[in-house]
């Protein structure tokens, strides 16, 4: 014991071991009224890491050479030992990290978690959330399936739309071919991944200088004990919220690989069909969907009747994220605060999100997809756009002063 | 009168647009409009596997490949690698060799038009119902080059491979018009019995199929049963990390 203290005095006084230790855990008081949906964030970086660890693996036998690529895949599956499990966790992780990113921007939507002094937190949150479409793009690449090719073949001529030389840059090549293959796996294992853990980084010493917003919406560093100058209503990060944690970690645990062992494919929706057969040049399938994911986006290119204004407005959908802080002119940050208008706005807003979704899975001939989508779009674009007018009308209840249950 | 029955109807199309679009069904996976036939296969039963390993060889692996798959992935289905050698490779390969065939892609490509699709993963691409009802829809189409059509995959380049033991359908000219909306109403009917009974016959498929299903990913029953321990695990699991978790919160007021 007395030796552990001394080699804990040695690394404190060349790097401070203890200082963030007690900083972000041991004395890092986080709100105690957290709720189910504030597991998610902490799964996000479960799933990167998992993500991170199978991608190695998958990298020991994955072959990037438009030869080889889909060949190595079905070997991985196939020879390597427990391949397959590494494979189905890393393409159920793809999935799994866009379901538990888009409930953890879900629980900032609900609880105001952008607004002032959180919006760096939610400009990086989106940043990764940018760079988590890129890496999941690139990924999709790689097992060099039909989906995979005209995915790719698809997306990048949505640059093409806007300026082909630059699509001509991206590809390496007039059609997505080997060229294409190796840089994006280039992008795939090393870029982005690098990018990714960098802005991680940043959000959460980000999210420790401002401490962490609450299903209340209310600051518990205003109501501090006057005493040992610790918030009222907030408790060390460490123990109470790691066991808490590690609890949503085995929940989340059962529904990953309950869907790893019993329905690794999601209906096709996390593999498709299609994706089984090796990428062929000469033959576009004749429905060509993005993952799910992906969907709501696509749902949107595809309304526009245009093709450069579709890339256009599939951009803006993204990007208009970016000003949620500042669109919002809300009273109070929690929608258990908030009057009808935004509520309302709210849930019209995950529904069309949730419908475009579905119709960029489906054919675009079938008559009600694009007029629904458009319709969607709208309702999408009118939450953003109209947000700073409804969030002021909006009738605010009163704010409690100390956080409740 | 007239542009309210019409407003309605609209109505009506858009309650049901947006019923499907809740739905959020799968159904998008098979475009074919024919009604498929649920395959009677079971991936637990070794003899299927074992019968359908042996029409594979026998039937398939003349012209398709699958050439992702060993034939040691043979000694899974309860066979030993000296039964797999004398019974179930009929070329000259290795028993660690990939199920190739000298059928060569740019010959096939001249004679067919098309290559025969590598089966490795077919089952995965396909799925067992229209696999099954599929090599039980062929009939005799003397427009195409071949002399068959199938109803499953309409103008298919593939001949009837299995005719000697289905015998020979024909399309049942009920409808009366060839070409458009035959799909509809469409029925085969046995015109000339082939050495296996109807029944035989779906046995045949189904034992084929099954096998298919099993090349496409033989480690499916690996997986489930391993699945089954892990969920236990976490349950398990689940129920101490919540316990743990009430203990250290029981100070939290």
């Amino acid at each position: 014991m007395n030796a552990m203290s001394r080699l804990l005095g040695w690394v404190d006084a060349r790097f401070p071991l203890t200082t963030v230790w007690k900083e972000h855990l041991a004395e890092y008081y986080a709100p105690k009224n957290f709720n189910f949906w504030y597991y998610f964030g902490s799964l996000a970086m479960l799933v990167l890491v998992i993500q991170i660890v199978t991608g190695i693996f998958l990298t020991m036998n994955y072959k990037p050479d438009a030869r080889f690529a889909f060949a190595s895949v079905e070997y991985i599956m196939r020879d390597v030992d427990y391949g397959w499990l590494i494979r189905y966790m890393h393409s159920t992780g793809a999935s799994m990290f866009f379901v538990v990113v888009y409930l953890h921007m879900m629980r900032g939507l609900m609880y105001g978690s952008y607004r002032k002094p959180r919006e760096l937190i939610w400009i990086l949150g989106m940043a990764i959330y940018l760079c988590l479409m890129a890496e999941a793009f690139f990924g999709y690449l790689l097992p060099w399936g039909q989906m995979s090719y005209w995915g790719a073949q698809v997306i990048v001529s949505l640059v093409d739309a806007i300026s082909p030389p630059v699509a001509l840059w991206i590809r390496g090549d007039y059609v997505i071919a080997d060229a294409t293959l190796n840089r994006f796996f280039a992008f795939h294992v090393i870029a982005l991944p690098l990018v990714l853990v960098i802005l991680v980084f940043l959000h959460i010493v980000a999210l420790h200088e401002v401490g962490s917003n609450n299903p209340d919406g209310i600051e518990i560093k205003e109501k501090k004990d006057p005493a040992t100058g610790i918030p009222l209503d907030g408790i060390p990060f460490h123990p109470y919220y790691t066991v808490k944690d590690i609890m949503g970690v085995v929940g989340f645990l059962a529904v990953y690989f309950g869907i790893i062992f019993f329905s690794p494919e999601m209906g096709g929706y996390f593999l498709e069909d299609n994706n089984f057969i090796p990428a062929d040049p000469l033959k576009t399938p004749p429905h060509i969907s993005p993952v799910w994911y992906f969907t709501p986006f696509y749902a949107i290119l595809r309304a526009i009747p245009q093709k450069q204004l579709g890339v256009i407005a599939m951009g803006v959908a993204v990007a208009i994220f970016f000003l949620l802080p500042w669109l919002d002119r809300g009273l109070v940050k929690s929608i258990r605060y908030r009057g009808t208008l935004y509520k309302v706005a709210l849930g019209l807003f995950v529904l069309a999100f949730l419908i475009l979704g579905y119709m960029g899975t489906q054919d675009p001939n079938l008559w009600y997809v694009n007029p629904v989508s458009r319709i969607c779009a709208l309702v999408y674009f009118g939450f953003f756009v109209l947000m700073p007018i409804y969030t002021r009308l909006d009738k605010t209840k009163p704010v409690p002063e100390r956080v409740t249950g | 009168m007239m542009k309210i029955d019409s407003w309605k109807k609209r109505a009506a199309q858009w309650g049901v647009a947006l019923v499907l679009a809740m739905a959020g069904s799968g159904a998008f996976a098979n475009p074919a409009s024919v009604k498929l036939d649920h395959a009677p296969i079971d991936p637990s039963d070794m003899a299927s596997l074992q019968r359908g390993a042996q029409h594979f060889m026998n039937y398939c692996l003349t012209c398709h490949s699958a050439q992702f798959a060993r034939y040691d992935l043979l000694t899974r289905l309860g066979l030993t690698e000296e039964q797999v050698k004398k019974n179930l490779i009929l070329t000259d390969a290795k028993i660690a060799d990939y199920m190739t065939v000298v059928l060569n892609p740019k010959d096939a490509k001249a004679w067919f038009g098309v290559p025969p699709p590598d089966l490795s993963v077919e089952a995965r691409v396909r799925g067992a119902d229209w696999l099954y009802t599929y090599l039980r829809s062929f009939y005799r189409d003397d427009q195409r080059d071949s002399g068959w059509n199938n109803l499953v995959f309409r103008q298919v380049v593939m001949p009837h491979v299995l005719y000697e033991l289905q015998g020979e359908q024909v399309l049942k000219a009920e409808e009366g018009k060839p070409g458009e909306g035959e799909h509809h109403a469409a029925s085969l009917v046995l015109a000339k019995p082939g050495k296996l009974s109807p029944k035989e016959y779906d046995q045949f498929t189904a034992d084929l199929v099954n096998y298919l299903v099993f090349m496409a990913e033989p480690m499916q029953q690996t997986r489930i049963r391993i699945g089954y321990g892990v969920m236990i695990f976490l349950a398990l699991a689940f129920v101490i990390t919540r316990a743990l978790k009430h203990e250290y919160w029981k100070d939290v007021h």
